[in-house]
């Protein structure tokens, strides 16, 4: 049980949101969230982020909308939201009822020397969100906040935005496969068919 | 006389609506763009297309990194940017190119022939050098009548090959507007 003001930790909250994933989608972004979803345990579904800050939401998108039957899951951190705040903008526009994004919020760069980051002052992602037109928009503090959002995201009803406010702890890490080539072929093989193999 | 055959009207191009059905032949369902003159028709073609999505981004990288998630789900895409976006791009094409993703970008040019604006400048000098520094395989067009054989050629290279290519569609074809006359009360 949570004890009020205790912050969550991240892999308990990656594993609340990946539990019983079914043919769930996951997008992560770089650094801790790309570890944290391998930790909850390697998937061809899965797509891991080893650089280009700022995609995860995008790119979560972009699957979404091409995949309108299957559920997609952002996993990302604050800094890399940050990155692309635009990103809440088009999205929120084009309304993707399929899609997750659930920012595990440090408040801090935690790859780099835990420097602090713009919530750490304060900035309230899930207002931008609400603002940007995110009809659910949420700050999420206990596991059964995070249950809820797990819930909302394998049922599809979204958009839907979560800023997990978790403890800005630094863990072992748990690599996927780099190779950015493998991490591609093997998801279209797993949501396409071995048809995708053939061009 | 010249003040009257400036006023004229010019007849409207025709070579985005060539583009458009190279576009459908290859099967492009995600239309994303940051708007600019040059792409405005193709655009226009779009938004009446049942089977497409335009999405407006609020940057251009964006667009790289959505049309990275189509290809993982299945979809074909382009992106529609002016040359001043590709400079916003940059550290994004690692994705396309690590991942061995195709990418279609079609860049109208600014900063170049005829340009009147100086701030065009910079980045549009710098277009062509920023995509090939990044992987990009860049194909040029500068006759209005090459510009959707360049297009469908690009599409082949990125979609049968998995890398990025971009068109650049020249500032001769687009023509370059003059500001001052713009300006003229």
């Amino acid at each position: 049980m949570n004890v009020p003001n205790e912050l969550l930790h991240r892999r308990d909250v990656v594993n609340e949101l990946l539990r019983d994933r079914s043919d769930l989608l996951v997008v992560a972004g770089l650094g801790a969230p790309n570890w944290d979803i391998s930790a909850a345990g390697d998937s061809p579904n899965n797509f891991p982020l080893w650089g280009a800050m700022g995609a995860a939401a995008m790119m979560g998108f972009g699957l979404a909308i091409a995949q309108p039957k299957r559920r997609v899951l952002v996993i990302t951190g604050d800094g890399e939201m940050l990155m692309s705040l635009g990103a809440l903008a088009t999205i929120a526009v084009q309304n993707p009822p399929n899609l997750t994004i659930a920012v595990l919020d440090n408040e801090r760069f935690g790859e780099t020397g835990m420097q602090k980051t713009h919530t750490a002052a304060g900035v309230d992602l899930a207002g931008i969100a609400t603002a940007a037109g995110f009809r659910t928009s949420r700050i999420v503090r206990t596991m059964a906040e995070v249950t809820e959002i797990r819930d909302l995201a394998h049922r599809g009803n979204g958009p839907v935005f979560a800023q997990v406010k978790i403890n800005p702890e630094a863990l072992y890490f748990v690599l996927p496969p780099a190779d950015g080539g493998i991490l591609s072929t093997r998801f279209r093989q797993s949501v396409l068919g071995d048809g995708s193999l053939y061009n | 006389m010249a003040d009257l055959q400036k006023k004229e009207p010019v007849a409207l191009p025709t070579w985005p609506d060539d583009v458009y059905r190279v576009l459908k032949e290859a099967d492009v369902r995600q239309v994303g763009m940051v708007p600019d003159a040059g792409h405005s028709r193709l655009i226009r073609a779009f938004e009446a297309d049942p089977q497409a999505r335009v999405i407006t981004l609020t940057t251009e990288e964006e667009g790289i990194a959505m049309l990275a998630g189509a290809w993982l789900g299945g979809e074909r895409g382009v992106l529609l940017l002016q040359s001043s976006g590709v400079g916003n791009c940059i550290n994004m094409l690692s994705l396309p190119m690590i991942c061995r993703m195709p990418l279609l970008m079609l860049v109208t040019m600014r900063g170049e022939w005829g340009e009147f604006n100086p701030w065009q400048v910079p980045m549009g000098q710098g277009t062509r050098a920023v995509l090939e520094a990044m992987g990009v395989i860049v194909t040029r067009a500068d006759e209005p009548h090459l510009v959707a054989s360049t297009v469908s050629g690009a599409a082949n290279l990125a979609f049968n090959t998995w890398r990025p290519a971009a068109v650049l569609i020249g500032q001769r074809v687009l023509g370059a507007k003059n500001f001052k006359e713009l300006a003229r009360k």
